[in-house]
This record gives structure tokens, sequence and C-alpha cells, in this order.
């Protein structure tokens, strides 16, 4: 097992690693912005070292600062968390030439998924289901209207070395496309620093379900089940559940499958997820892209599969094997996971400010991952989640009743949160069913 | 006269209009950026942009003046 990690991230989900390092007795360190100094994760760490001032790019996306750290606290290891550091290859090579540990897959395969338009080649070539879209990057507006005439509307537009929902937009048709390209361009640009942009057909009534996989430090790679992400407000997940209600036990072995081919078509070590869209009507699939990291919502896999994920991140980054068994991994009940984000309930616009109360539910099945507490300022240079409430019930009527009673008991005061859409959520005879697509937020709100 | 005055608490990514434009209803005057998301700032009149009062990088708050237009 790993000595000591340094987290380099922020939020819930450095805390969220601090406590596993904490239970396994890996000493942890942390590093913070000047506008983090007071959040639970840099109190919460054995040690915790001032990376720089607010914005990203002078602190938690300063890899010579994270580097400096890790070299100050004598870390063994270096953990990405998700979003920053996380997916960008050069920064994994530069840990590992410190002679760190990367807890996370190689740089090659990071490489290789990280483009988004490759990944989607690849994947091809291995027998894995892809949407229609460009095999290469789109170069102008004309090209674009060349490609999506062959792909056929509506398609999405996406940075190819994106993420996260940042700058994607579907076009209906030439006249959206030809108003949404630029736009798409100039943010892959500054938001992911290269221009490339790919188009693929986009589905309208579609579920995006991923698959979270391991690869394990003997070779194989196994999936730990499905989540379903299909609810979404401007293509950003806010709600997730296991199993997925719209996924047949046919199409999920299929698609267990297909994400451990992925995974094995680029010789996967650690935790990744491969996220495919599943087309309602056809009942088919195809794969999306490959997050090469911890996914925000993998606490639903941990809570019906048992497994502590970042244990099995620490474990295979040092060559160890995991600590279940991988040929009989039995997921059991069903969870979910509801992002509490600072923004209001209707429009989803960002509400930063200072937490006055801050008051968690608790109770059978229920997990709080958090990343604020009381008297904590909530600033603008990051994303808005403040937690991920998360239940667990023997099925999905009984994790749905807990999640319930807990958004009920939630109590944030200072600033807006999105608590109360939750509650219409959970009410909402769309979700309830079951049988719901990624449409369904603009259908609540609209 | 409309005042525009930012909603919540954000940084001023761009400026698009300027002092002595021409604006109509529904004109984006400034995006700003807060929690990565890009949030344009609407002209809900139409008039003349005779005060404009923030620049790029400017940190605004809640309430703040952003522009005037007569």
């Amino acid at each position: 097992m790993l000595e000591s990690v340094l987290v380099a991230n922020r939020g819930e989900i450095a805390r969220r690693v601090i406590s596993t390092a904490r239970r396994l007795g890996v000493r942890s360190v942390a590093v913070y912005s000047e506008a983090d100094a007071a959040l639970p994760f840099a109190r919460e760490a054995d040690e915790a070292v001032l990376l720089g001032p607010a914005q990203p790019a002078a602190s938690y996306l300063d890899a010579a600062a994270v580097l400096a750290a890790a070299r100050q606290t004598g870390a063994q290891a270096i953990h990405p968390g998700y979003g920053f550091l996380a997916e960008n290859p050069a920064f994994a090579t530069r840990v590992l030439d410190a002679g760190l540990v990367w807890v996370g897959p190689s740089p090659d395969s990071m490489e290789q998924m990280g483009d988004k338009i490759n990944a989607r080649n690849l994947m091809e070539r291995a027998g894995v289901p892809v949407s229609p879209g460009t095999r290469e990057p789109v170069a102008d507006v004309a090209a674009a209207l060349v490609a999506a005439s062959e792909i056929g509307y509506p398609v999405m537009i996406k940075a190819s070395a994106g993420g996260g929902g940042i700058g994607m937009s579907a076009a209906a048709d030439a006249a959206q496309l030809e108003a949404g390209f630029e736009t798409a361009r100039s943010r892959a640009e500054r938001f992911f620093g290269s221009p490339a942009i790919l188009l693929e057909r986009y589905v309208e009534r579609a579920r995006h379900v991923e698959v979270q996989i391991l690869g394990l430090a003997d070779g194989r790679v196994v999936a730990l089940g499905e989540r379903d992400c299909s609810v979404q407000r401007r293509h950003q997940k806010v709600a997730e559940e296991t199993p997925s209600p719209g996924v047949s036990p046919q199409l999920r072995a299929r698609m267990l499958a297909a994400a451990v081919q992925a995974g094995e078509a680029v010789g996967y070590r650690g935790a990744g997820t491969v996220e495919f869209l599943v087309d309602v009507m056809a009942g088919d699939f195809m794969f999306l892209e490959m997050n090469t990291r911890l996914q925000v919502e993998h606490p639903v896999t941990e809570l019906v599969t048992g497994i502590d994920l970042v244990e099995q991140q620490f474990r295979i980054a040092v060559g160890a094997d995991v600590s279940f068994d991988p040929g009989s991994v039995t997921p059991s009940g069903h969870a979910l996971e509801l992002r509490i984000y600072a923004e209001d309930s209707k429009r989803f616009l960002p509400s930063p400010g200072t937490i006055t109360r801050w008051a968690e539910p608790s109770g059978p099945g229920i997990r709080v991952d958090a990343g604020y507490a009381a008297g904590n300022t909530v600033t603008p240079y990051y994303d808005p989640l403040l937690a991920k409430l998360c239940a667990h019930g023997a099925d999905r009527a009984q994790a749905l009743e807990r999640a319930r009673a807990a958004v009920a008991a939630f109590e944030v005061a200072g600033l807006k949160t999105n608590l109360e859409f939750h509650a219409d959520l959970l009410a909402s005879a769309e979700f309830t069913s079951g049988d719901y697509d990624t449409g369904l937020v603009s259908r609540l709100r609209a | 006269m409309s005042e525009v005055r930012a909603e919540m608490v954000a940084n001023v990514w761009k400026v698009v209009a300027a002092e002595g434009d021409t604006v109509a209803d529904g004109d984006t005057l400034v995006i700003l950026e807060s929690m990565k998301m890009e949030i344009p700032v609407i002209a809900e009149d139409s008039g003349t942009l005779t005060k404009l009062a923030v620049s790029e990088g400017d940190v605004v708050q809640e309430g703040d003046l952003i522009a005037v237009i007569e």
C-alpha cells in the first residue's frame, strides 16, 4: 500500500480521497488555493500546502506548484481527482518523471482517449459501436456543413479535447450549425487549448449511460456495472442512478462487454469510465467518450457494490491486487446521486456566496460527500458542486423514498441551491417511472 | 433610463458593447463568467448605451452596476 498521497484537487473530491487515505493509514497532503484555505478538505488532510491565488491557472492547474508541494512534503504519490490536471497526460508524465506514483492510467492511455476524435476511431476499429460522426477535426464551417449532411441532422458540435459538457451544442439544421460552429471553436480553444471540433449524430430520445471499469495491475479489465446519467442541464449531469432503469439485462451485458473492450484497447490501468449513448427507441448503444479518471458520480457504484473505488486506485497504482474478487462482483439494491449545486432551482444560474447554515441529512442508506461546511464561502472561480447527496435502498422505490426525505432534511442557507429542483425531480412522474431521457430537465422546467 | 446590474458574483469575461452604441432589447452587452459558466448580460431596453461600468477582468458583486441604457 501507499505510504502517502498528495491530492491535487479541491472540494468534495479532495475530501473523499483524503477520507479513504485516512482509513487505510496513508498520510494525506492537500493542496489549496487562497480562496479555499477554510474548506474542510484543506483542514482534514494530514498536511496542507498553499498553491497560490484563487484563479485555477495560478493554483490547481499549476503543475510546477503541485510538484513542488509533493517534493516539499515528501509525498509518494499524486491523486488528481477529476477535472483540473486529472486528464492531462503531460502532467502525468511529469509526475512519473519526478519519481512519484501517478494514481491514474498511463499517460499513453490518457492521450489516446483524451482526444475524442482519436478515441472514436480507436473504438470503431476495436469493434465498439460508435455514433456516426467525423473521423478527423472539422476545419471550418464549409467542411462542417458537408460533414453534417453526410451524418444527418441534428448533430452535436463538440470540442475534440473537451469534456464536462463545456462548449457542446446541438444543431438541428444548417443554419444552427453555421451559427454555432465558430462559438464552439473559440470555446474549445479557450477552455481546452485546442480548436479541434468534431461533429456527431445527436440522438434526441437518448439516455446517457456509462460503465465503470477498473484496469487491474495484472492487466485484466473488469466492469463494475453502469450508471444512468440522463438527468442533465446544459449537457451536464445533475443526478445519476444505478442500475439504469432503461437498460435491459441483455443490453447491460453488451455494454459492459464493450466497455471492457474499450479499456483493453488502450491497456487501461486504474479506474475509468466508458460513456455510451443509449438510443431509447432503437434499444441500441453507441460509444461517446472515455473518462480516464475517477468520475464525480462514482459513489453510486460504491453503494451497490460495497467497493471503495479510491482504495482500488491506490492498490492498482502500486501494482497490488484489488481488495475484492474481480470474478464475482454482485451489485445489491439501487443507488442514486443528486448533485447539490450552488445555483438557483429554476434557471440554474450560478449563486456564489457565504454558507450561513449547513445541515446534512443522515439515516439508513444516506451518504453525503460534501466539499463545504457552514461558514465557508463559495467563490465564482470553481464549479458549483457543493455536495453529492446519495441514497441507497433495497430497490429503486426505497432509494427514491430515502432520497426524498434526505432532500427535505438538507438545510443550506446563505446562497441559492438546487435542492428545490431535486425535490421536483423526485416528485415528477417521468423520473419516478424510470422511463426518461436527456430531455427530462428541460421538460420539467418548461 | 434602465440600469443593468449583475445578478451574481462573477468575473467580467468579455465586454461586447461600447459606450455610445445603440442597443436593442435582447442584445448582449457583456459576458460574465461564474463557476465555469458563461452568463450573457442582456439589454432589457432599447436605446443608447450611455454608461458601461465594467472592463474585462473585473470582478462584479451581486447588484453591481454594469451598464446604463437611455
